[in-house]
């Protein structure tokens, strides 16, 4: 079901009813609440990490995995989870000098998204699902996504509950991690293995080229306005679940898609983020590369 | 008493070059040792081998009668700042507090108990005001006293301090050094203090570590500071020169530790090392 008989049912009425009269309405609730309260609390250690142009990339690789899999018959939501968390855990097992540099991690965004289309010019009855793929079609949720989504949330949550010590003193103090005996490889091969699930699950709400949208932006706002690991994740997790709630009921009475509208509360919130003042102003010096 | 640091004809070897090569000398329990050497002698690599992320390729290494082991809680450990601190607005207090426990797998909740270790590790280096602030906010003298703070959690028997003078101006410098003789002093820790000027640390250090050409001396400054030990070490023609308190290391008229102190700061700058925070107050 689209957007446009979304509104035709409500004009249709006549009246503007509760938009949770509709299926697809509490689906889509359903599934944004799932995915987005994963991408929060995910996105808040990969942007503290700054590896964030790494789940960029992971995305990208996983509209490939969405493609190739309706090819071979494979549902898409399990073709871009698979080839995510194998890139993951390759990016991850690579030496740290490949995997953290734009160059590279480019180049293979640029790659999979490449492959990506030749795997929909092979299957031109799917052509009409890289719209969705792309951009997300959250409305467009059953009952069958939101529990392979609720699956794959446990998972991940519990995946990043057990790294998630060891991962925090990784990020911050490398050396000193090294020295306390923590795994270190060990440990970025898991977050991006974690990372590649809640980017599967957010290309389900958003799209492919908008995980940022709830992995980065939330989080990266919530860093700015908190002092602490949990409020922090809070936050940030809240943030991201406002989002796609006010989102959702911005496209639901706009008939704009769900998408933008995620995408501009995002970018609103991480501006604002911006733009609250911090206590004490930071140095020039410690800014600089 | 067991000895601190023992090595027996240890050679330490990274990328197949001998940084330290048969290498012996005993530090003893609750001494503060200044670890000094021109770059690439082994300061850094000696306490990663201490710390047990480098097992000796011969000899013998010893920290407190046993064999080096990760995650040693009787260290304490203050790395040598080589990456940019994270750009994040954690408070001072979160971010050590993300290094108790933090090799263990789990969520990371801290109990009453640990808490109060932090908060009395703080009020040791008076620093329970400054933890408040976010890290992002604080200056290069103000984050070593967090980082020391850190590096003294869990009441560990010896630290290794590397390089917790780089980045700060004279007056932090001396106050860093205040600080951490106070504490070891107290508490009875031995300490490796690593820096690339040993005037700041003359009143302070027990004894000497030299560290050149792949071997060391240790002893103190009357017995390690002389023409004859440095030249061994720097394989070159060393004169030391003595003068108002202070001593010179010099070759062909060059000050050596001083010409490396810049040459260190100018590799930190290139490797994104934020150096100079202490100048900004």
């Amino acid at each position: 079901m689209s957007t446009t008989t979304t509104t035709d049912m409500i004009t249709d009425l006549g009246i503007v009813t509760d938009m949770f009269a509709y299926e697809f309405m509490t689906n889509a609730f359903a599934a944004a609440t799932i995915a987005s309260l994963v991408a929060g609390v995910t996105g808040f250690f990969l942007v503290m990490r700054a590896q964030s142009f790494a789940g960029h990339a992971l995305s990208h690789i996983g509209f490939a995995g969405a493609t190739g899999a309706g090819l071979i018959g494979l549902s898409p939501i399990w073709g871009l989870t698979g080839f995510t968390l194998a890139a993951g855990i390759a990016m991850g097992l690579m030496s740290e000098r490949i995997s953290n540099r734009d160059v590279a991690i480019g180049v293979i965004l640029a790659l999979a998204l490449g492959f990506g289309l030749l795997f929909l010019h092979y299957h031109t009855a799917f052509a009409s699902q890289a719209t969705a793929l792309l951009f997300g079609n959250v409305l467009a949720v059953d009952r069958a996504t939101i529990a392979t989504l609720g699956l794959l949330a446990a998972v991940t949550l519990v995946a990043l509950g057990v790294i998630m010590r060891p991962l925090i003193l990784a990020s911050l103090q490398p050396e000193l991690a090294e020295a306390k005996g923590v795994p270190l490889r060990v440990v970025s091969t898991a977050f991006l293995a974690v990372v590649a699930l809640a980017v599967a699950q957010c290309a389900q709400i958003v799209g492919v080229l908008l995980v940022f949208t709830l992995m980065v932006g939330p989080p990266a706002a919530a860093q700015r306005l908190t002092r602490g690991i949990w409020s922090g994740l809070l936050l940030s997790a809240a943030l991201a679940l406002a989002q796609a709630w006010l989102g959702l009921t911005l496209a639901f009475y706009s008939d704009w898609p769900v998408s933008f509208c995620i995408a501009l509360l995002s970018a609103l919130t991480y501006f604002a983020a911006l733009a609250a003042p911090r206590r004490i102003p930071t140095g020039v010096l410690e800014r600089a590369p | 008493m067991t000895d601190a640091v023992t090595l027996e004809h240890a050679t330490l070897r990274i990328g197949g070059r001998d940084v330290l090569e048969d290498v012996s000398f005993t530090i003893r329990a609750g001494e503060f040792i200044g670890v000094l050497g021109p770059n690439g002698a082994g300061k850094t690599t000696l306490m990663r081998a201490i710390l047990g992320l480098l097992p000796p390729t011969s000899g013998n290494l010893r920290v407190f009668g046993r064999a080096p082991r990760r995650g040693d809680p009787s260290i304490g450990y203050l790395p040598q700042l080589r990456t940019v601190l994270p750009d994040v607005s954690l408070s001072g207090r979160e971010f050590i507090a993300a290094s108790l426990n933090g090799e263990h797998w789990g969520l990371p909740f801290l109990g009453r108990a640990d808490r109060a270790m932090i908060e009395e590790t703080l009020a040791l280096v008076d620093a329970r005001e400054l933890a408040a602030r976010p890290l992002s906010d604080m200056s290069g003298g103000e984050r070593q006293r967090l980082l020391l703070a850190q590096a003294l959690l869990g009441e560990p028997q010896l630290l290794l301090l590397d390089e917790p003078l780089i980045g700060l101006d004279a007056r932090h410098q001396e106050i860093a050094i205040d600080v951490v003789r106070r504490v070891a002093r107290a508490r009875g820790i031995t300490v490796l203090f690593s820096a690339h000027e040993l005037n700041q640390l003359l009143g302070t250090l027990d004894r000497v570590l030299y560290l050149g050409g792949g071997q060391a001396a240790l002893g103190t400054v009357e017995e390690v500071i002389t023409a004859p030990v440095l030249s061994r070490l720097y394989r070159t023609d060393i004169q030391v020169v003595r003068a108002e308190g202070h001593i010179f290391v010099m070759s062909r008229g060059l000050d050596l530790e001083h010409s490396a102190h810049q040459h260190d700061h100018e590799h930190d700058h290139n490797h994104g090392h934020d150096h100079g925070l202490g100048h900004r107050h």
